[in-house]
């Protein structure tokens, strides 16, 4: 069977501009998130996010570019861009022809959205600019990232709320493993940091206004983040043959329905895609040394996803690592399965497990070793990372260790 | 209307009861009100009484937003009207 390489990685998200910056700030333990710096934020409720700030557009695309690409659209090129230079590919035209793109987002050109909304209905503007169609369409980022690099095969969005970003890559997976393409631009972007998308999230009440606890009992709510993570997947024999740094080898992928509640996550759909990804990857459940939380701080997703985790690994479950890093990038919703993977690819590459940051009181129903606080070092060769979707849709990927 | 038939009409129709169904007594757990049928009431009451509820879903029981029992959530609600706690614009 065709083995998966992980090549190359880019991302721009809270934390950091870069891969290396980004990994910096996990060891560190450090928070990106703070007050939201946009428009009418005097009217939410919900006045903290993980935005990504100092970031001029002008620096990294064109006039033409801007007009055409949506914050989100934006951030997945500039994470392509460092992916493919690490990776070192060169897409000549046999290479395009084997290579492809599918990214993950909910939201898509949501700042376009909202932006134009406001024009028409909040301004009585009767004309908008000709590009909102394009800009906002959630399958914009894909098609840029291939036009970029002239990747003609399979290529497509995924948008299954938080966990668009582990379909988005499980399916890469896939594509290469099954023959369909050698080579894979993967992983997710959102940009949802905005008046009318934070005020959705408000409605629901479910959002922190003060921070994300992941798995602490006085936790109180997510916090939404924003960003992309990008990675080149490269069928093995590919990757070896040119001699390339291989960060990861992506073994395994399951996805499964809970088929029951809207919101409230059901922790039996949650077992079978754990379960599902070891057995595709033909892994023991002992070998798991780290699991990347879907841990997004609310009462409800912690306590079912430990009682899930639990119930796979049975007594392993107490030894092995569990974190929820957005703790500290916040949840990107569906670009957060892409820069959550970085902190899988720190643990197997750098042997450094990111933290569970703002972690103040242990809960018994979250009864783990949640990495509270402090980065550490551990030698860990399979890592898991989970992701659990609003709509009861769950997709978990397992690496090995390069 | 009164506050008290006002909510109370909110939670029947949540509720899918009649209104003389709702007993002072009851919890919305005894009338099937789950955690998504709770945030949309709230939004409902928020809605009537141009009032702003502090509720999170993940603490349902932290605040003092009583939501123990029908006659709590009345009382509640006649608490924030009274103090004038108006929604933010």
């Amino acid at each position: 069977m065709r083995r998966v390489a992980i090549t190359g990685a880019g991302t721009i998200n809270a934390l950091g501009h870069d891969v290396a910056s980004t990994l910096a700030a996990m060891r560190e333990g450090r928070c990106g998130i703070g007050p939201l710096d946009i428009r009418d934020v005097d009217r939410l409720s919900v006045q903290i996010g993980a935005q990504v700030k100092g970031y001029d557009e002008a620096a990294h695309f064109n006039r033409q570019q801007i007009a055409l690409c949506d914050r989100f659209t934006q951030f997945a090129l500039l994470s392509a861009r460092e992916a493919v230079a690490q990776a070192g590919l060169t897409f000549d035209e046999a290479l395009g022809l084997r290579s492809g793109a599918i990214l993950g987002t909910s939201g898509g050109g949501l700042n376009t959205q909202d932006e134009n909304y406001r024009a028409v209905y909040e301004e009585g503007k009767n004309r908008v600019h000709p590009f909102i169609v394009p800009r906002l369409m959630n399958n914009a980022a894909t098609s840029h990232v291939s036009m970029e690099w002239g990747l003609r095969g399979p290529s497509f969005t995924v948008s299954t709320a938080c966990a668009s970003s582990n379909h988005a890559m499980g399916l890469a997976f896939q594509m290469i493993r099954a023959g369909g393409a050698d080579v894979m631009l993967t992983g997710g972007s959102e940009a949802m940091l905005c008046f009318g998308g934070i005020k959705a999230w408000e409605g629901l009440r479910v959002m922190s206004r003060d921070a994300c606890r992941p798995f602490s009992a006085n936790r109180n709510g997510m916090v939404q983040g924003e960003g992309a993570a990008v990675f080149v997947f490269e069928e093995w024999e590919h990757a070896r043959a040119r001699g390339a740094d291989i960060l990861a080898e992506v073994a395994g992928f399951a996805m499964s329905a809970d088929a029951a509640d809207i919101v409230m996550p059901q922790a039996a759909g949650a077992e079978r895609a754990i379960t599902g990804a070891l057995a595709d990857a033909g892994m023991a459940p002992h070998e798991v040394g780290y699991i990347n939380a879907h841990g997004t701080g609310t009462a409800a997703n912690d306590k079912t996803e430990c009682a899930a985790v639990s119930h796979v690994f049975g007594a392993h479950a107490d030894r092995l690592m569990l974190s929820s890093t957005k703790s500290m990038h916040g949840h990107l919703i569906g670009g957060t399965g892409a820069v959550e993977l970085l902190a899988c690819i720190m643990a197997l590459r750098d042997g450094v497990i990111a933290p569970t940051i703002g972690y103040e009181e242990p809960d018994p129903e979250c009864a783990l070793d949640v990495v509270p606080n402090t980065a550490r070092e551990a030698q860990v060769s399979v890592a898991l990372t989970n992701a659990f979707a609003f709509g009861g849709l769950n997709a978990v990927l397992a690496l090995r260790r390069a | 209307m009164t506050i008290r038939d006002r909510v109370i009409e909110i939670i029947a129709q949540q509720a899918m009861l009649d209104a003389a169904d709702v007993r002072d007594e009851a919890t919305l757990a005894d009338l099937g009100i789950d955690s998504l049928g709770l945030v949309e009431s709230i939004f409902a009451i928020e809605e009537a009484f141009d009032v702003s509820v502090p509720f999170n879903a993940n603490e349902p029981d932290a605040g003092d937003f009583d939501i123990s029992s029908v006659a709590a959530i009345i009382r509640a609600v006649e608490g924030l009207v009274a103090g004038n706690g108006a929604a933010p614009a």
